[in-house]
């Protein structure tokens, strides 16, 4: 799979609108401050992809939602055990360290952020480019990262040894509570001409063509 | 992907060593020397052994049907390719098909909730596939520790042929 190197720049600006327009969405939700690093587009092979998120034993919750429309994706949130445990009590107003396990209550509430920060993210792209991007419900899964990343990626039907990875993380402070959460989208890249023609570029002349794979 | 050639001899239980299986990879080695692979979630561990010749193989497949892509990548990512080059790469190691047995371990459905990562239901279908595959050749199913919704990390001895099962938060478990 080839894709220019313009492209990846295209894809990492769209990328840092979108996330940012999720982080603001979280931070007005969590009343809290939200900082996040500039997205990367990269393709990764899954064991990369697994090392750069924390490593395949660790224990993660994380929400995948799909995107359909013109757009195609699957988007990921991840957070690790304390940071969901402190998104959840800042979300209901508690206490912190009121949650120190999840359940059904907390899932549903990491749920619910996945569902308002891709509402977002989403729709940001939507009107900066008129294309149609449908979010589905949020699935969420509590276990191994390595476990729930290969299951994502499986699930979305993509069968290449490397996925193309528009990846960033950001970190909600308040006190002494710091929750860290990475954003994984994984676009279905033969779809993302679409997107590109939305932008004006011009996919026929594609003179830079860099190899990504060799990357 | 190849054998690393001296995983294949004959070592004191002492030199035992684990061997790391990847995501769509898959590995041979003779006893005493353990195959690994870490997070299994739909995807499905594959372990063949034969216990006479003593050697194991190990494959990390993650999607059941190699005909529903146009480009793929590596055999032991699909569950109809990968299971035929273990058994391949287990021939050519000393091993005979009929006495080669399996054991399954993987196939969970890891996320709940109403959208696409639950209808594909992967993981069943991944089973489904690795079954019917081994069946094609001949190979009996000797245990499984499947479904389920809990990751699982496995590790195959290949002094005994014993899978020991790893999830988060419950007993080991060994078939």
């Amino acid at each position: 799979m080839k894709i220019s190197s313009t492209k990846i720049d295209i894809l990492q600006e769209i990328g840092n609108i979108g996330v940012g327009n999720a982080a603001t969405a979280l931070a007005h939700l969590l009343q809290t401050k939200v900082n996040m690093r500039v997205p990367r587009a990269t393709f990764l092979d899954l064991k990369e992809a697994i090392t750069l998120i924390g490593g395949v034993e660790k224990q993660v919750v994380c929400v995948n939602l799909r995107v359909e429309g013109d757009v195609p994706a699957t988007i990921l949130y991840i957070f690790d055990q304390p940071s969901a445990c402190a998104l959840v009590d800042l979300l209901l107003g508690q206490k912190r360290g009121t949650t120190t396990a999840l359940d059904e209550m907390g899932y549903s509430a990491v749920m619910e952020i996945g569902n308002i920060m891709t509402g977002s993210f989403t729709g940001a792209i939507a009107e900066m480019t008129g294309l149609q991007l449908v979010p589905s419900v949020p699935a969420l899964a509590h276990d191994m990262l390595g476990a729930i990343f290969a299951t994502a990626v499986a699930a979305s039907g993509y069968a290449e040894d490397q996925v193309l990875c528009i990846q960033t993380s950001f970190v909600g402070m308040q006190n002494q509570d710091r929750m860290d959460s990475h954003f994984i989208m994984l676009p279905e890249v033969e779809s993302l001409d679409r997107l590109f023609a939305a932008l004006g570029v011009v996919t026929e002349t594609q003179v830079s063509g860099v190899d990504c794979n060799r990357m | 992907m190849g054998l690393e050639p001296d995983v294949l001899r004959g070592l004191s239980v002492e030199e035992a060593r684990n061997i790391h299986v990847g995501i769509a990879e898959y590995q041979v080695a003779r006893s005493p020397h353990r195959l690994l692979t870490l997070g299994l979630g739909s995807c499905v561990g594959v372990a063949l052994y034969d216990p006479v010749a003593r050697i194991g193989g190990l494959a990390h497949v993650m999607l059941p049907d190699s005909k529903q892509f146009r480009s793929g990548g590596k055999p032991a990512k699909f569950a109809d390719l990968g299971v035929a080059v273990l058994v391949k790469e287990l021939q050519r190691a000393g091993s005979r098909n009929g006495r080669m047995v399996a054991k399954l371990a993987g196939g969970a459905q890891m996320f709940f909730g109403n959208n696409r990562a639950m209808q594909m239901a992967i993981g069943e279908r991944n089973v489904e596939a690795v079954r019917k595959a081994l069946k094609e050749l001949g190979i009996k199913i000797a245990a499984e520790d499947v479904g389920g919704s809990v990751g699982r990390t496995i590790s195959l001895d290949t002094s005994d042929g014993l899978l020991t099962i790893r999830t988060l938060g419950q007993p080991v478990r060994v078939i």
